[in-house]
This record gives C-alpha cells, structure tokens and sequence, in this order.
C-alpha cells in the first residue's frame, strides 16, 4: 500500500480500509484515486478506519463525500469509525456528523 | 527573538512611502508585537494611522524598510523572517493565510460558488466533484448556501462580506486577516459579521488579526488589543487593559499615552488624537479645517 492507504481487507461481507497520516488538500488526489479503486467492484458495506489520521481538513473531508455519495449511489453503505476527538471534530463543525455514518469501531460497523 | 507561541512576530519594523517632493514619510516606526497562537488580536487607532499599511506589510502585499517579520505556522519547526523570503518560498507561507480586506472583493463576472472554488482550483489537482462539496462546506458555515449561484451584484453588503469569508477560509487557513470588516454595515449586520467572526475563530481554531476603528466591534471580537497612533504602537494587551482604561476617568490615568487611548476607545472628538497630523491626507483636506473650526463655536 502506498499514501494514505495502509490496509485494505475483507472482513465479515465489509471491505475495511486502514487510513493513516494527513487526509489534506495535497494528498486528496492520490487518496480519491485510491478510495475509487477499492470501491470500483461496487463492494456493500466500506468501512473507513481512521483511528491512525492524525489531521483531516476541508479537501481531505470532501473526499470522503465524494466517496459517500458513489457508494449511496450504487447502493452500498459507507462508515468511518476510529476517529480521534480532533478529526471527529472537523466532522462535527461541517455538521456533517448529523448525517455520515460514524461510528466507534470496525465491529458495530460490520454490525450495523 | 520571536516567543515560541507566537505566530507572527514583528520586529521593529519601519516602513516608508515617497512622497510627491521626492522625499519619503515613514507611516509606521520600529512597530513590534507579536500575534499569538489561536487568538483574536484586534489592532486599533484612528483613520491614516497606518492598520492597512502593517497588515499589507504582514501578508507580504508592501515591502518594508527595515526589520523582521516572522512566521512559525503549524509544521514549522521554527520562525522565519519573511522579508527576506522569495516568492515562492514565501507563498507556502501565504497558503496558511485568509484575507479578507476592504477591497478584497469578490469576482463580479463569477458565481459566489465559483469565487469560492477559486482557491481550490489554483493551489490544487483536486477533481471538480470535491472542489464542489468543499464549496458547499464553506458557504454552509457562513450561512449562504442558500446564494450559491448568486452573482455578488445580487447581494447585500453584508453577505458580501459573508461570501468572501467563505472564500477567505476555502484553503482552511491557519490565520486571517481581515481589514475593517464591518465598515459600510449597519449595525446589526456588523454585529452578525463580529459573531462569524468569533464562531471561525472558535470552531476553527485560527488565528485572528482584525484591524478596525470601531469599537464596539473591537471589544466584542478581542481577545488581545493594539492600539496604533501615527504608525506606532501606544499599547498591547489583553482585552481587559483597554476595558479598564476606556472606563477610567481620564484625569486618573497618569500617561499621556493611556489618555489618548481612553479618548480614542470613548469616540471623544476634542483632544489629542484630532490633531491633524494623525489623520489620512483625505481627512486633511476634507474635515481638517472645517469640523475643528466648527467646535470651537460649539
Ligand atoms: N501607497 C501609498 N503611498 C503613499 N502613502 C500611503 C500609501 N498607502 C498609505 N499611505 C499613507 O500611509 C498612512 C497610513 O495609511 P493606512 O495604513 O491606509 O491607514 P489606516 O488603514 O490606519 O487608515 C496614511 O497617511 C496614508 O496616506
Ligand atoms: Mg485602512
């Protein structure tokens, strides 16, 4: 695995990404392209694991919509879970929490 | 030496501009503050005192004569004087930054959607459809959602002022300036622009350097406070000091300069600080003369 990227596997019907470092403007690029080839089998169930990000900005949040609202389209379901107290509150600020699945952990994701 | 929480240090700066005998007028002499980590510093003083010429010298706009401006954004290791920066080194520095300035208008030819993505599309490779929830992500904090698609000749002044806020913190700067961002409002439009102003500051976490002359303005948004008289600096300090010093009864205060602050943040209109030396070439010509002949008959 190379970026943002660290791990990426099946687990119970879910696909599981590990995402780890600074989901900023500069790498959103390079994770968007990662994020959509994970997803181009149309998987599910995607969860975002982000216990190991330790910054997220705008662009880096506007990724994950983006990833969101192709997963929504094509029927499958999307969670973040694992965020740290400063990244869920980027979420929070963007009021985005009141709409995006977050949770606390990989297993009530695959549960849900 | 710049003081480890400080995210901007000036240092005895000067700057000049020439004059039309050839000469040359210093606006701002040996001006040394530093602006702190996560605060709202509001930098006050009456009309031609010098607040845009420093805030232009800060985000690198002007030149100055003499001194240092340094920066120590978030993944410096340490402060760096700027003056003496290249272009190009000195734009990572300026990416970290916000402005939103009096003239700092919005693109009348652009949608407010556009106006925003504008930052966007210039510092990055980000694909369109993310650029466009990010947009919606900054028009959503300042409450113009709703104006999207909306030319800025359809707008109020004060959702002109909210619009370029957004576009100000499209890169999510770490500090913004801004120059007199309630000047040209009513009241209760300035109030709202003050109360973003604080909810940005908050919620984001940034650094605030907001020049303005009023002062209701200034002691709601402020956490520390600078007075400036005839580009120098009178007094630094916390909120509180000038508070205390507004409601001090003149004749109790035993500097001159603390007197001229007290005047300044009670909006007196005799004393000191009408001297016409203090104020733009414009004032000069328009009000000099006339308003001070005017109070002497009153
Ligand atoms: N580009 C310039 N050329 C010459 N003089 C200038 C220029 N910009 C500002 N000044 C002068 O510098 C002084 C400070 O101006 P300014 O910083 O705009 O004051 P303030 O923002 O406090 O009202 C004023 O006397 C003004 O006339
Ligand atoms: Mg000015």
């Amino acid at each position: 695995m190379d970026g943002l990227v660290k791990n990426i596997k099946s687990q119970n019907g879910g696909t599981v990404v590990e995402v780890a470092g600074e989901v900023t403007l500069d790498e959103s690029p390079k994770f968007h392209s990662s994020l959509l080839e994970i997803i181009k089998d149309s998987p599910e169930r995607l969860v975002i694991e982000l216990s190991e990000v330790t910054h997220i900005d705008s662009a880096g949040v506007g990724t994950l919509v983006e990833v969101f609202r192709r997963m929504k389209a094509s029927g499958g379901r999307m969670f973040l879970v694992g965020l740290t107290p400063r990244v869920r509150g980027v979420f929070e600020i963007t009021k985005l929490d009141r709409f995006f699945p977050i949770l606390d952990t990989v297993d009530e994701a695959l549960a849900s | 030496m710049a003081s480890a929480d400080a995210v901007i240090s000036i240092r005895d700066l000067r700057k000049s501009f020439p004059t039309a005998d050839g000469g040359r007028i210093t606006v701002l002499h040996s001006v040394t503050f530093d602006v702190m980590r996560g605060e709202t510093l509001v930098i006050m003083g009456g009309s031609g005192c010098g607040k845009s010429t420093l805030l232009n010298c800060l985000i690198g706009e002007l030149p100055i004569d003499e001194g240092a401006i340094l920066y120590r954004t978030n993944e410096m290791e340490e402060a760096v004087d700027v003056t003496g920066l290249r272009e190009r080194e000195f734009n990572n520095i300026r990416r970290r930054m916000g402005i939103l300035f009096q003239s700092g208008a919005l693109f009348n030819s652009m949608t407010l959607a556009e106006n925003v993505a504008l930052p966007l599309r210039e510092h990055s490779y980000v694909e369109e459809s993310i650029i466009d929830i990010v947009v919606t992500l900054k028009l959503q904090q300042v409450k113009m959602l709703a104006h999207r698609d909306k030319m800025p000749t359809q707008l109020s002044g004060g959702q002109k002022k909210r619009a370029g806020l957004a576009r100000a913190t499209a890169l999510d700067p770490e500090i913004l300036f801004y120059d007199e961002p309630s000047a040209g409002l009513d009241p209760v439009t300035s109030t709202a622009i003050d109360e973003l102003i604080m909810d940005l500051s908050s919620k984001l976490q940034v650094t605030s350097v907001v020049v303005t002359h009023e002062m209701d303005s200034a002691f709601r948004i402020a956490d520390r406070m600078v007075m400036l008289d005839k580009g120098r600096v009178l007094r630094i300090g916390p909120r509180s000091d000038f508070e205390s010093i507004r409601d001090a009864d003149p004749a109790s205060l035993s500097t001159a300069d603390d007197r001229l602050i007290n005047q300044f943040l009670n909006g007196y209109s005799d004393g000191p600080l009408t001297d016409a030396e203090g104020m733009s070439e414009f004032e000069k010509l328009i009000i000099g003369t006339a308003l001070s002949e005017d109070r002497t008959t009153a």
